[in-house]
C-alpha cells in the first residue's frame, strides 16, 4: 500500500486533490481511497488531506500517520505544523509548492539523508496562475506528483481532472499538470546527474 | 458499474434508482452531499415524478415524509447528529403508524460539548423508536443498505434507518459498484402500501389507542421486526442473486472459525479491526471478527451461536451510555445469557478520535491476556481527565468543563 498525505490551506484545493489522485488510481486499475481530515476547515486554515493506494481493496480506515509521500501544497506550513511527522525516513517522498529550493526552505538538513530524486519543488502556484487563471496549485502538484512517483501516469492525471473540472478550467489545470510534470522530470534527471558526479 | 466517487454521491445515486416519489431533509453535516446531489437530479427532472421538499427544520422533515409515505407515495429522507435529534417526536411517529420511510443516519456524535465528528452516539439514541437500523461497513455496503432497506421496509411496513460513518464513509472517495436501473427494478417491486390515506376510501391512519388494546398494537411492532429477522438474511440472498455480492444480512463473520477471541463491532471501524486481526492472525493469535450489519432487529441467536465457542468478547463501540457502559455491549451480553464467557466493554472512537491499528493491537492483546477492564476507554488520556477532577475538588467555581479541558489541551489560551 502507498500512503500519500497532503497539506496545505483552506481555499486551495486540497481535498480535491487527494480526490483527483484517487481517481487517477482508479483509472489506473488500482483500489484507491481518498478522505479529508474532518474539522471546521476554514479559508486559510490548515487542512490536511489523505489518499491510499493499493492493489487490494483498502480496509483501513486510519488517518496516515506514517506517509510514503508527501504534497505540501503551502510552504508557509513548513515551519506551522508538523508536515513530516511520520515520513518514512530515506525513501519517503516529498513534493513542495515553491519556487525556493529545500535549502532556500530551511529544511536542506532535514532532508540530507533522503533520496534527492524524490525530494522536488514546482511552481505549482504560479503555474495555476499562468494556465488557470486562479491560484489553485492542486492539478499542477498531482502533474508533479506523477513524475516524482512514477505510480501515476500524466494520462490518468489529466483524465481525474477532467473528471473532477469541466471544459476550460479542466484544461488549463492539465496544461499546468502537463508543465509540472516536464519540470519534476527535469529536476530528477538533474539530480541523478548530479548523485553521478558526486 | 464501478465508479471512484464520494460515499455521499453513491448512496443518493443508490437512492435515485429506488425510485423515490418525495425526498425532504434539512442540510447537516455530514449529511448534506447526499441530499444535494438528490435534489441536482430532481431539479434536473431525472427523477421524475420525484418531489424534493424544502422544509424548516429536521422535525419538518420526518413529518413531511410521513404525510408523503401515509399518501402512499415512497419517501426518503436523511439527517445525522442533533437533526436527528430534533425530529425524534416525529421518528417514533413514523415507527409506530408503521410506514416504511428510509432514511440515511450519517453518524456524528451528539453535543454537549459541540462536536461535529464521527460517532455512533445519534443513531443509538434511537435504538428503541422502533425504526429498522442498519450498519454499513463501507461505501458499497452504504449503498447496497439503501435498496435493501426500501424492499425490507415496504413488505413490512416498518421505516429503516440506513447508518453509515459520517465523513469516514460519506466524505471518502472509494470504488463503488453502481448498480443499473434493471438490476434495482429486478430487486424492488413497486410500492404497494398496507395503508394509505385515500378520500375515496377514508380511514384514519394515528388512531388513538386505550389501555385495552395499546400493548397489543406495540406487541405487533416487535413481532414485525421479528419477522425481519428472518427477511433480512432471505433478501440478502436474493441481492446476491442480482447483483452478485455479498451485502447486508444480520451480521458478517471473519476468521472467527477457530477464534478463542472474538472483536464485536459496527460500521466502517470494522476495517480497520480486519486489518489488525489479519496481522495477529499472522503472528498466530487466534483472533476473529463479528460485524453487526442489523442493530435493530438485534439477532440474539446468530449473535450468540457465533460467540458460544470463543474463550472471550471484546465489543468495541462508537458510543457510551453514560451511567453503565456499553450499549452494543449490553446487546450482546443480553444474547449470550448464561454463557460464560470473558466479556470487554471498549468505548472508542467518541467524537471523531481516530481508532488505529497501534491501539487496536495493544487493547486486543490485553484483552487475550485478561488483563483489560470490564469498561475500557481506548486511548483515553488521564493527565487531562484526572486534572479537571483534582480542579473540581480544589474548587467550587471551576468552570465549564469544556473550556477548561480546551485550556489544558491547550487549544483555547488563557488571555
Amino acid at each position: 500500500m502507498f500512503q500519500i498525505r497532503l497539506h496545505g490551506r483552506g481555499g486551495q484545493g486540497v481535498v480535491t486533490g487527494a480526490e483527483m489522485l484517487s481517481v487517477a488510481a482508479f483509472l489506473q486499475g488500482r483500489h484507491a481511497q481518498a478522505f479529508p481530515s474532518f474539522g471546521s476547515e476554514r479559508t486559510g486554515a490548515p487542512v490536511v488531506a489523505f489518499c491510499r493506494i493499493d492493489d487490494k481493496e483498502i480496509r483501513l480506515r486510519e488517518p496516515i500517520m506514517e506517509p510514503d509521500a508527501l504534497i505540501i501544497q503551502d510552504p508557509t506550513l513548513l515551519h506551522q505544523v508538523e508536515v513530516f511527522s511520520g515520513l518514512k525516513q530515506r525513501d519517503g517522498y516529498i513534493l513542495i509548492n515553491t519556487s525556493r529550493s529545500f535549502e532556500e526552505l530551511g529544511i536542506g538538513e532535514f532532508v540530507s539523508n533522503f533520496r534527492p530524486e524524490r525530494l522536488c519543488t514546482v511552481p505549482a502556484t504560479e503555474l495555476a496562475l499562468k494556465h488557470v487563471g486562479r491560484p489553485l496549485p492542486n492539478a499542477a502538484l498531482l502533474g508533479g506528483f506523477a513524475a516524482v512517483t512514477g505510480l501515476l501516469s500524466l494520462d490518468s492525471v489529466a483524465a481525474a481532472i477532467r473528471e473532477k473540472f469541466p471544459g476550460k478550467v479542466a484544461e488549463g489545470n492539465v496544461a499546468a499538470a502537463t508543465a509540472a510534470y516536464d519540470i519534476v522530470k527535469q529536476e530528477m534527471k538533474e539530480a541523478a546527474v548530479h548523485a553521478q558526479t558526486d | 458499474m464501478l465508479k471512484q466517487i464520494e460515499g455521499s454521491l453513491g448512496v443518493a445515486e443508490a437512492v435515485a434508482l429506488c425510485r423515490p416519489e418525495v425526498i425532504c431533509a434539512y442540510p447537516i453535516s455530514p449529511q448534506t452531499h447526499i441530499v444535494e446531489a438528490l435534489g441536482e437530479m430532481v431539479k434536473a427532472g431525472a427523477l421524475s415524478p420525484c418531489e424534493f421538499i424544502n422544509v424548516e427544520s429536521e422535525f419538518a422533515a420526518m413529518s413531511v415524509a410521513i404525510g408523503a409515505s401515509a399518501a402512499g407515495a415512497r419517501a426518503y429522507t436523511a439527517t445525522a447528529s442533533q437533526g436527528l435529534l430534533y425530529m425524534v417526536e416525529a421518528i417514533f411517529n413514523a415507527a409506530g403508524l408503521g410506514l416504511p420511510i428510509v432514511m440515511t443516519v450519517a453518524n456524528r456524535a451528539i453535543g454537549a460539548p459541540i462536536n461535529i465528528w464521527n460517532d455512533h452516539s445519534d443513531a443509538m439514541s434511537q435504538r428503541d423508536c422502533g425504526w429498522i437500523q442498519l450498519f454499513a461497513e463501507n461505501n458499497q455496503e452504504a449503498l447496497d443498505l439503501h435498496i435493501q432497506a426500501f424492499r425490507l421496509g415496504e413488505e413490512l411496513s416498518l421505516p429503516v434507518m440506513v447508518c453509515m460513518d459520517g465523513f469516514i464513509l460519506t466524505h471518502a472517495y472509494e470504488q463503488v459498484n453502481l448498480p443499473t436501473r434493471g438490476q434495482v427494478d429486478a430487486y424492488l417491486p413497486p410500492y404497494e402500501p398496507r395503508q394509505v390515506l385515500d378520500p375515496k376510501e377514508p380511514v384514519s391512519i394515528g388512531a388513538m389507542v386505550g389501555p385495552d388494546a395499546f400493548a397489543e398494537v406495540r406487541y405487533l411492532a416487535h413481532a414485525k421486526q421479528m419477522q425481519a429477522l428472518e427477511l433480512i438474511p432471505r433478501h440478502a440472498a436474493e441481492f446476491r442473486q442480482i447483483f452478485a455480492r455479498d451485502s447486508g444480512g444480520l451480521v458478517r463473520e471473519y476468521r472467527t472459525g477457530d477464534a478463542t477471541t472474538i472483536v464485536v463491532a459496527l460500521g466502517s471501524v470494522l476495517g480497520t479491526i480486519k486489518d489488525t486481526v489479519d496481522e495477529m492472525r499472522g503472528e498466530g493469535h487466534r483472533i476473529g471478527v463479528l460485524g453487526i450489519v442489523s442493530f435493530r432487529p438485534f439477532p440474539l441467536a446468530e449473535v450468540r451461536r457465533i460467540l458460544q465457542p470463543a474463550q472471550r468478547v471484546v465489543v468495541l463501540e462508537k458510543s457510551l451510555a453514560v451511567g453503565i457502559g456499553g450499549i452494543l455491549s449490553a446487546n450482546v451480553r443480553m444474547a449470550l445469557s448464561g454463557v460464560q464467557l470473558h466479556g470487554y466493554t471498549v468505548i472508542a472512537g467518541l467524537g471523531g478520535r481516530p481508532i488505529t491499528r497501534k491501539s487496536l493491537h495493544r487493547l486486543f492483546r490485553e484483552a487475550e491476556r485478561d488483563e483489560l477492564q470490564p469498561l475500557t476507554f481506548l486511548d483515553l488520556d488521564w493527565n487531562l481527565v484526572n486534572r479537571v477532577l483534582e480542579r473540581e475538588k480544589q474548587q467550587r467555581r471551576s468552570g465549564p468543563i469544556a473550556e477548561t479541558i480546551l485550556r489544558d489541551v491547550g487549544v483555547v489560551r488563557v488571555a
